[in-house]
């Protein structure tokens, strides 16, 4: 079956089906990522292809906040400076990705269509479970190509309107999904920008706060993981910085990061760690 | 075993189209009216979770009479079309005008192929950069399809309220005039018609006889738009207290 034909027929009549995916697989497979053959390329050897690397998120009194750098390595190359890796998967929620960017993309898209989807032919919106849920279905039909060593890792996060609360999931290859309670990072620099945050995060932080502790927690990735790009002022390239909460989903516009930036490298010239004294505070 | 009538296949169409025309004069009415900023959306429907007017994709949306069960899977198959499309090209690609032709198709091979045709009268709207260019297609159950400029009403009443809406309905009104003047000629609509047609889809639940000469109440009225000012998503339902406020203001 095609989807240029001039009739609605088969799949598209049939009723009970809410999910895009689902829906793909009856009508047309060969759209999903999952669908697409591998062939007979020798599982030894993984494809050089471009890789997305740090992504943080961490809760703050209202909501969620997620940032992720800017690059995307192949190998020992940069790829690409000013890749984008934080999306909004709908009003309520953004996911990021690290692992083989191609394959990323490509769930991030199916997933936010998936979400849509649902929400126009129910007519109410997916509980923030329910979305933590489906991606987790998403990344278990891509373990294939994962073994093939086209991993994809996520980072979910959103507003759990029934809770009024920020939620953030991580997951692994496998699908399995994990409730994070405070903060988490995930790729390349993630071990260097989650001991920033074991140090910076503290509950309730105000929005702002939590705002300078993300690009502060990627810049310390950036400092030691060599595939972690930092703020690159020269070029006018920032981290992507996105807040959840009851209002729903923003990206922070590059004129409210540029004094955050300027402001953290400040603070850091002199004192590369942005050591705290021995007090451990500010 | 006697042998069946020969029936000639002008009676069958006619029969159908007759069976189908009947079907949807029971249904309450639905106008579909362009204003400055987009296109409005009006439809009588005590039901507030059967929904007659509904979003496709980021600038198009559906507006059905008729039989519920048949014009909801007509708009769930739209919904996955625009998606699959766009899915699989890009969210730009998805058009009004495609739309329509595919549910022209459809209910074009349902009328002819099958012995009980839909009983449903579609619209299709897709909202432009500007008025000039918004697009709205009706469809009808045999698959025929008119490209509609201004107003577009359909249902039971559907010739009162075309006649009201041609003496009051002129391009350009703000959103709230543009709803009044629908609201207006809906109610026009529904004193002029026989109280006893008025019954049907999806208010089989509401068992009060509905009182012909009083106008609508806002409590029975489903509202949307698609407000070119918005951001990607145009489609906006009006509800609630902000459909109160917006019948109630003043010119």
């Amino acid at each position: 079956m095609s989807h240029n034909e001039g009739r609605l027929s088969g799949a598209y009549m049939t009723p009970g089906v809410s999910s895009f995916t689902d829906f793909l697989r009856l009508h047309d497979p060969s759209l999903l990522p999952s669908g697409r053959s591998m062939g007979n390329i020798a599982s030894t050897s993984p494809v050089e292809v471009p890789h997305g690397t740090t992504i943080v998120a961490l809760k703050c009194a209202d909501g969620i906040v997620m940032a992720g750098d800017r690059r995307a390595t192949m190998g020992n190359v940069i790829a690409s400076r000013d890749i984008e890796k934080v999306f909004a998967t709908d009003d309520y929620s953004c996911i990021g990705i690290a692992g083989t960017a191609g394959v990323a993309l490509e769930i991030v898209r199916l997933f936010q269509v998936e979400l849509e989807h649902y929400e126009k032919i129910e007519g109410v919106l997916l509980s923030l479970d329910g979305k933590a849920n489906r991606l987790a279905s998403m990344l278990r039909s891509n373990l294939g190509m994962a073994m093939q060593g086209l991993a994809v890792v996520p980072l979910f996060a959103g507003f759990d309107l029934s809770e009024q609360t920020g939620r953030i999931f991580s997951y692994d290859v496998t699908g399995g999904r994990y409730e994070e309670h405070d903060h988490h990072s995930i790729g390349s620099g993630s071990m260097f920008a989650r001991g920033a945050l074991k140090k910076l995060w503290s509950p309730s932080m105000d929005q702002a706060d939590a705002t300078r502790i993300a690009v502060a927690a990627l810049y310390d990735a950036a400092d030691d993981d060599s595939a972690t790009g930092g703020p690159d002022l020269t070029r006018g390239i920032f981290p992507i910085v996105t807040v959840v909460d009851a209002d729903g989903y923003r990206r922070l516009t590059d004129d409210e990061l540029e004094p955050i930036i300027r402001e953290l490298i400040v603070s850091r010239t002199g004192d590369s760690g942005g050591s705290r004294g021995a007090r451990g505070d500010r | 075993m006697s042998m069946p009538f020969y029936v000639s296949p002008e009676q069958i169409i006619k029969d159908k189209a007759d069976y189908a025309r009947k079907g949807i004069a029971r249904g309450r009415s639905v106008v579909v009216i362009q204003y400055a900023n987009g296109i409005a959306f009006v439809a009588e429907n005590p039901s507030r979770a059967l929904h007659k007017i509904s979003e496709i994709y980021d600038r198009i949306a559906f507006a059905a009479v008729g039989k519920y069960n048949e014009f909801e899977s007509l708009r769930v198959a739209g919904v996955r079309l625009a998606d699959t499309r766009g899915y699989s090209y890009d969210r730009k690609d998805v058009t009004g005008r495609g739309l329509a032709n595919a549910y022209a198709q459809t209910l074009g091979t349902i009328f002819t192929e099958n012995p009980k045709p839909f009983e449903v009268e579609i619209v299709v709207a897709e909202v432009g950069e500007s008025a000039a260019e918004d697009q709205m297609y009706r469809l009808t159950f045999d698959g025929s399809v008119a490209d509609e400029h201004g107003f577009v009403a359909m249902g039971g009443s559907a010739e009162a309220i075309t006649a009201a809406l041609s003496q009051s309905y002129t391009s350009g009104l703000a959103f709230p005039d543009a709803l009044r003047v629908a609201v207006a000629a809906m109610n026009a609509g529904r004193s002029s018609a026989d109280p006893l047609t008025i019954d049907g889809d999806v208010s089989d639940q509401d068992t009060s006889a509905p009182d012909s000469a009083s106008p609508i109440p806002a409590g029975q009225l489903e509202v949307a738009v698609l407000d070119r000012t918005r951001n990607r998503r145009l489609f906006q339902r009006i509800t609630g207290d902000r459909l109160e406020e917006v019948l109630n203001s003043q010119k």
